[in-house]
């Protein structure tokens, strides 16, 4: 079976087999929608089609022994990140099978071996959080860094400004990514934010910032990786923002009416898989129709995958009660 | 009486009081436009204006922190905390600042403000949004809380709270905004009152928000003459109903969704233990859930709040023996 670490580690170095995780994650939320549909995922989900690219780009600029601390828009990140669609899935659909035992739901992934700390559901509830690792990096004199990734809705959040500020003046190693796929929940961030560009904000706390392509997967390492190079060598935080486009509703029960008529096409223009189809056609490394192939291959494996999940053990009772507490050490 | 869904209570309960208070306003993420993800605020935005009815930007601190501020010179603002753990992060200006206003002004000031927040288990939305956390707010005196059962408290609770001179906290069980019911537009309940589901003479439930339906069952499935007490306000709590019925029946439950330890219950059984000792006839207990983080599986979640029959289970033990009956985890011998 193949591990998160396998799966994290294919990707580095190798546009094609990004290509092929962004073209999972894209079957994946799919799935998942369908799944949800015909009432076999309880709860919500919060699905990232349409942010594909920033979660490849990020997966391939940092390390595994990075960390980041993301949001319950997750699953793209947990698939870019390594754990394998059948640990997502299985988190989604509660199994025992799934990368929290099936305890967290679709807003809760974590996989320690590849970096991916608990996806919180709160608004900006992971941003002092990857400070705080980038804290102990610092004082382990350890070359990691950690990343925050969060919503444009969350630079209205106090957790945003006193993270950023706290990072500035101990000038920690950790990258503040703001994903700004244009919606906070049900507003358009216009209505709830006084400026059109988020990363300015990082101005007050003396903090480099950029905006980036967040459709374009190249346009992503280029920006990401300035801002891991200034983390890793000392150099402190920076402020990312990547203009994306969420085209989806905000969770299962958004059908994201509000939408003013024309953004969604115009964006779907700028669909990153479709930007990295060009990008890979034009290089000569794959063609229409094995981009056909691939997805149709994708799609089988996973619609496959999800009946197989559906007939996975559902946890024991004795999970409800554990990892509660840290286990008493033996012989204390 | 009128036929409505517990949502279209408190969009009712909030609607009638802006009509009858222009100071009454109202706002949170995504409830003006969008008429709130649970739709607990339809047509208010058409019928009152942008300047009473507001979408917010997700930061809860800066908000309810605002009705407080405006609370305080005159407004009666109503808040929504899509999720009550939301609130954690404005838990200052709740606790902190708007709980002591009155008491920091020598009582020149007082804050009217009503803070509603969806709660409770049972829908899979995971550990971080299906807590109830009343005791967050149940030991901070200077705040009222709140909590209804059906369509009917949802309405009156709410129009009681907006009228009230004092921050209340409206905790709203997520699980019952689609439930029907009759409300009579006419009543509005006084805080600090329970209201009996039920009447009886042999045991005394007291629970609160949903829970008064699953005792209400349990009640029916354990085929017992009993007093169900609908407690509605848990601050102040209605200590006089209460031990008048267990004075009567000589035996006390509390069913509570939260987590055993700390829990409101304690009060509650801490209380007519020691007023009322030598008229119980068995022990008093609570039926709390576990201390655990809501589970996300529903297998799981589904025995993590009390259920009828569990609730049925120690009801039947409460009648038979003095002593209280063991928690279902360790009946079952999966925890300690």
């Amino acid at each position: 079976m193949t591990t998160s670490l396998e799966r994290r580690n294919a990707l580095y170095g190798n546009d094609l087999a990004c290509y092929e995780r962004m073209v999972e994650i894209r079957e994946f939320e799919k799935i998942t929608n369908a799944l949800f549909a015909a009432g076999s995922i309880r709860g919500t989900t919060h699905l990232a089609v349409g942010q594909e690219a920033l979660a490849l780009g990020m997966a391939t600029t940092l390390k595994p022994t990075d960390v980041i601390a993301g949001t319950y828009r997750s699953h793209a990140l947990a698939l870019a990140f390594g754990l394998t669609p059948h640990s997502v899935l299985g988190e989604i659909m509660g199994k025992a099978t799934g990368c929290c035992g099936g305890v967290g739901g679709s807003m809760h992934m974590c996989d320690t071996s590849v970096g991916v700390l608990p996806t919180s559901a709160i608004i900006g509830g992971g941003m002092p959080i990857a400070a705080g690792a980038a804290l102990a990096f610092q004082v382990q004199k350890s070359k990691n860094i950690g990343v925050a990734l969060f919503g444009d809705g969350a630079t209205n959040i106090g957790a945003f400004h006193e993270s950023l500020n706290l990072a500035a003046i101990w000038k920690l190693p950790v990258v503040f990514v703001c994903d700004n796929n244009v919606y906070g929940e049900y507003s358009r961030i216009n209505t709830t934010t006084p400026i059109d560009d988020l990363h300015i904000r990082a101005e007050s706390y003396a903090m480099p910032h950029m905006a980036i392509d967040g459709m374009d997967i190249h346009a992503v390492r280029k920006g990401i990786g300035e801002a891991v190079d200034r983390a890793r060598s000392g150099g402190g935080p920076t402020l990312v923002e990547a203009k994306t486009y969420r085209f989806s509703g905000h969770s299962r029960a958004d059908q994201a009416l509000y939408r003013p008529e024309g953004e969604l096409e115009k964006w779907q223009k700028r669909d990153p898989l479709l930007v990295t189809e060009q990008d890979l056609i034009a290089r000569k490394l794959i063609t229409q129709d094995q981009i056909d192939q691939m997805k149709s291959t994708m799609e089988a494996d996973l619609g496959a995958l999800a009946k197989k999940v559906e007939s996975d053990p559902e946890p024991e009772l004795s999970a409800m009660f554990s990892n509660i507490w840290t286990p008493a050490k033996a012989g204390k | 009486m009128t036929a409505m869904r517990v949502r279209q209570a408190i969009v009712a309960a909030l609607a009638d009081e802006m009509r009858a208070d222009e100071n009454v306003i109202f706002f949170g993420e995504d409830v003006a436009e969008a008429e709130g993800p649970f739709k607990t605020s339809e047509g208010i935005l058409e019928e009152f204006g942008p300047v009473r009815v507001r979408d917010t930007p997700i930061s809860e601190m800066g908000f309810t922190g605002a009705a407080v501020g405006a609370a305080m010179m005159g407004l009666k603002p109503v808040v929504e905390i899509m999720f009550i753990e939301f609130l954690g992060v404005a838990l200052d200006q709740v606790v902190t600042e708007g709980a002591k206003m009155r008491y920091l002004s020598n009582g020149t000031l007082s804050v009217p403000m009503t803070i509603r927040a969806s709660v409770g288990s049972g829908l899979g939305f995971g550990c971080q949004h299906s807590q109830t956390l009343e005791h967050w707010f149940a030991s901070t005196p200077g705040l009222k809380v709140l909590m209804p059962s059906d369509a009917q408290s949802a309405y009156s609770l709410l129009r009681a709270a907006i009228q009230d001179p004092d921050p209340v906290i409206v905790l709203e069980p997520r699980i019952l905004y689609a439930e029907r019911g009759e409300v009579d537009t006419s009543k509005v309940t006084k805080i600090g009152k329970a209201s009996m589901r039920a009447t009886g003479s042999d045991i005394t439930i007291v629970a609160l928000g949903h829970m008064v339906n699953i005792a209400e069952a349990a009640i029916k499935a354990a085929g017992v003459s009993a007093d169900l007490v609908d407690l509605q306000t848990i601050i102040p709590w209605d200590r006089e109903t209460v031990l008048a019925s267990v004075k009567k029946t000589g035996r006390l439950i509390v069913v509570e969704e939260a987590p055993q330890s700390g829990g409101w219950g304690s009060e509650i059984v801490a209380t007519v233990t020691a007023q009322l000792f030598s008229s119980l006839k068995s022990a008093p207990f609570r039926i709390t859930t576990p201390d655990v983080p809501v589970p996300f599986n529903g297998g799981l979640e589904a025995r993590f709040a009390p259920t009828s029959d569990d609730v049925a289970r120690q009801i039947k033990h409460a009648l038979s023996q003095s002593g209280a009956p063991q928690p279902w985890w360790v009946a079952e011998g999966v925890a300690k």
